[in-house]
């Protein structure tokens, strides 16, 4: 019964959705206050009847009812319970649900934060949010219906995919999701900017914090996707420029230059036009991803998903959004006025730099992830676009961008100093170089590029650290009064710097892994033993093990350093019994920043195990930088001005300095 | 002689499901190693999505780990190599792939985009030299700068 109900739940939506779609739009045409007000309101019930059907179909999979036929499909009665709640959203249709309760938690978050934004802007945001709502409800509902009944029901489910219960695949999702959808805000925002064929201050002190928001979320969720690859699938790498990686990159890639763009548009009313082009690519980005990944169009672990139809409606979906809302830009872009001017050396010049080559990088992964499609359809050739590919494009792309953006910071807005930049930065340099020397030589070298990523990225971490230095005046003025100044700079100067520097200890993972790892593949006996990065690795043998669902053969192995045991670890094979479906547990140990890891191949005939035994140096550095990242744009979204909100435009009228008159003068 | 050579691998490897590069493939030469391990990196396993086979456990990646360091013995040099592989298995095979005709768009790209941007940044400064800036006003807020000019 509450399955029903939640199936009914789900359709009432979608009535609702229709009439968020269309009359707040007549009522912010007419100037309407009553018909405006159905907005928020509208919004926020759209969440709790989205919110409902959720529910009913999270409980039908943690009671396991397998007369539901996409419980009985993804799920089994002896699955741990964690992993019966996110086996809600390891499916197909349970994924799109929960894309669209994130998407109606965004309306209802913009219906109830939103009151001091201007009426006719917050009706014709939310009803843009509500058409995306629309569309989504009816994809669900006519090709991805997870409600379905079985009759008969069966006895028992059919499991979930042993690779997704794990619990970092518990979380990704979730987290990927709030950072695409995040961007539906942004994107609502410039549509609905466009309609009113105006951007004022509001909207820019608006989109800044979304975009913030969900770069947060899709940085730790991207994060998180790669450390799961990374210890789930067995073979130690971290990131294969995988279609659907890719998908979920695009959007980070404009997400990022997105964010940087709405700097300037905050601070200087400058890059308007193109701040409102790039949200709306953005999102974009993020029903492309969803279309490639959910539409089977792509074939790959992701990828759970193969039926025609539903790659048709959601092709359509994405052609009416994008191309919808890219000829709005069209046709009203003219219209709209440019912001402030400045110097190319300037903060904003550092800034458009930023733009070109963030959307520069993000349009060649999505060529590379497109071309082979396209040429495809249009030829029937097929050629391979692999990770080979990628990191030579990507990665000479970033060499500028890593390069360029400790500068960024330390420019003045409007018309900077470059050889004033240079003198506070020449420290931060050189200290960089010797660092990456100095590791350079710890690791006993390697090809000279690895020597030059390695200071570019500790050149991003002191960057950092001059940057913060510099505006305290540290080193200028008594220590006391650099330590008030410092306190008093603003928390989105920390944000930056925070972010900057994560980004700089990422790339130091990066280059470290790429050039110092070091890896074995042997055939071990119980009792032999083998050198791996500095540590003595001994099997000790195999034993046999169950858990709740799965069989497993385990492989101890106690790893000694300088004649004493430091640690030891469990690496395992194991069968998931419903499925009878093999998968690697891959042993990791930990030391500082490194780590060791290893994975048990096939059991040879003379009693031995193949094993493979990788020395990751650094490899930490890799996703502690995201995290790092995401912390600086936690610090930054608690900037004041940002939970100060943005000012309506009543309010705006009784307070003579307000931005808008400000830029008009 | 190759293919005898494969068929007994493959009667060998269909009773155990084969891990990416097993002990028993890697060669005696660390320097001849170290070459087949670049170049199955470059290589696709087709089978796979996207991956190559270096780092693939499937059947059809280990023949063409073997094959690969088959070529290496042999005396062939790394172009050689991946010419062999790709007149068995066609330009699928190659992760990265050659610049031709048809190629032409993928490996321009970057430098595409980059002159666009370029282009367009030179052309908006251009035009937006001398013309008048920030946001317009609505009538309120007209009406209220004519207001507060008047006191």
């Amino acid at each position: 019964m509450i399955i029903e109900i939640g199936h009914y739940a789900l359709v009432l939506a979608l009535a609702i959705a229709t009439i968020l779609s269309i009359v707040p739009v007549i009522g912010a045409r007419r100037g309407d206050q009553a018909t405006m007000e159905i907005a928020p309101f509208g919004s926020v019930l759209l969440f709790a009847l989205v919110a409902f059907s959720f529910a009913a179909l999270t409980y039908a999979h943690v009671v396991s009812d397998f007369s539901v036929k996409n419980v009985w499909e993804n799920s089994h009665s002896l699955v741990p319970l964690v992993y019966k709640y996110s086996g809600v959203w390891g499916n197909h249709e349970g994924s799109m649900m929960l894309w669209l309760l994130v998407l109606s938690l965004f309306s209802a978050l913009v219906a109830v934060f939103g009151r001091n934004l201007p009426d006719t802007l917050k009706a014709n945001v939310l009803a843009v949010q509500a058409w995306i709502s629309f569309a989504f409800i009816l994809f669900i509902l006519l090709t991805s219906n997870p409600f379905i009944r079985l009759d008969p029901a069966p006895p028992e489910g059919r499991d979930l995919n042993p690779l997704l219960q794990d619990f970092g695949l518990a979380i990704h999702p979730p987290l990927l999701y709030l950072g695409y959808v995040g961007f539906s805000i942004c994107f609502s925002f410039a549509v609905a900017a466009l309609m009113e064929g105006r951007i004022d201050a509001a909207l820019a002190r608006w989109v800044r914090p979304w975009t913030l928001a969900a770069w947060i979320f899709l940085t730790l969720g991207i994060a998180m996707g790669s450390y799961w690859a990374y210890y789930e699938l067995g073979w130690g790498g971290w990131w294969f420029w995988d279609p659907v990686e890719n998908a979920s990159f695009m959007p980070w890639l404009a997400g990022t230059a997105l964010l940087h763009s709405a700097l300037v548009m905050e601070k200087r009313e400058a890059l308007k036009i193109w701040t409102v082009l790039l949200a709306i690519l953005t999102f974009s980005l993020s029903l492309l991803g969803t279309f490639l990944v959910r539409s089977g169009v792509l074939t790959s672990v992701h990828a759970f998903a193969s039926d025609p139809s539903r790659g048709v409606f959601i092709l359509c979906i994405l052609l009416i959004f994008i191309g919808g809302a890219l000829s709005l830009f069209a046709f009203r872009a003219p219209r709209l006025s440019a912001g402030g001017l400045f110097a190319p050396v300037s903060r904003e010049g550092a800034l458009v730099l930023n733009n070109l080559i963030l959307t520069v990088a993000c349009g060649t992964v999505l060529t590379g992830t497109l071309y082979p499609l396209l040429l495809e359809t249009l030829t029937g050739d097929k050629i391979s676009v692999g990770a080979p590919f990628f990191n030579m494009t990507f990665g000479l792309l970033m060499i500028p961008l890593l390069v360029a953006a400790p500068f960024g910071p330390l420019l003045a807005w409007k018309r900077g100093d470059l050889f004033g930049v240079l003198q506070r930065l020449y420290v931060a340099a050189g200290l960089a170089f010797v660092a990456a020397l100095a590791i350079f030589y710890a690791e006993y070298g390697g090809p000279m590029l690895s020597l030059l990523g390695l200071a570019a990225g500790l050149f991003l971490v002191f960057g950092a650290a001059a940057d913060l230095w510099h505006r305290s005046g540290l080193g200028k003025v008594d220590a006391h009064v650099a330590w008030r100044r410092l306190k008093g700079l603003p928390r989105s100067a920390f944000g930056t710097a925070l972010a900057h520097a994560g980004l700089g200890i990422t790339v130091l993972g990066i280059v470290a892994v790429s050039t110092f790892a070091t890896e074995h593949i042997i055939e071990m006996k119980p009792g032999q033993t083998t050198d791996v990065g500095g540590y003595v690795v001994r099997f000790d043998g195999m034993q046999p093990a169950t858990g709740p669902n799965y069989r497993e053969d385990r492989g101890h192995f106690s790893i000694r350093r300088g004649g004493f045991e430091v640690a030891d670890v469990w690496s395992a094979k194991r069968v998931y019994v419903a499925q009878q479906m093999p998968t690697t547990e891959a042993g990791i140990q930990t030391f500082g920043l490194s780590q060791l890891y290893v994975s048990l191949g096939d059991p040879t005939k003379d009693g031995g195990i193949v094993v493979r035994i990788w020395w990751k140096p650094f490899i930490l550095c890799i996703w502690g930088g995201a995290l790092i990242m995401a912390a600086g744009g936690v610090v930054s979204l608690s900037d004041r001005r940002l939970r100060v909100g943005a000012p309506s435009r009543k309010a705006k009228a009784t307070k003579p300095a307000a931005p808008v008159m400000e830029a008009a003068e | 002689m190759i293919k005898r050579f494969l068929l007994a691998v493959v009667l060998i490897l269909a009773a155990a499901p084969a891990f990416a590069v097993n002990p028993d493939e890697v060669l005696s030469d660390p320097s001849l190693e170290a070459r087949a391990r670049a170049l199955s990196a470059k290589l696709r396993c087709m089978v796979c999505q996207n991956q190559s086979i270096d780092d693939s456990n499937a059947d059809l990646a280990k023949d063409l780990r073997l094959l690969v360091r088959e070529r290496i013995t042999e005396g062939d040099t790394d172009k050689q190599v991946l010419n062999y592989i790709v007149s068995r298995y066609g330009e699928f095979v190659l992760l990265k792939p050659p610049f031709n005709v048809r190629t032409l768009l993928l490996w321009g790209a970057p430098a595409l985009l980059i002159l666009a941007g370029g282009v367009s940044l030179i052309i908006f400064v251009r035009k937006r030299a001398g013309q008048p800036t920030g946001s317009k006003l609505t009538a309120d807020e007209q009406a209220r700068l004519v207001e507060l000019s008047l006191d």
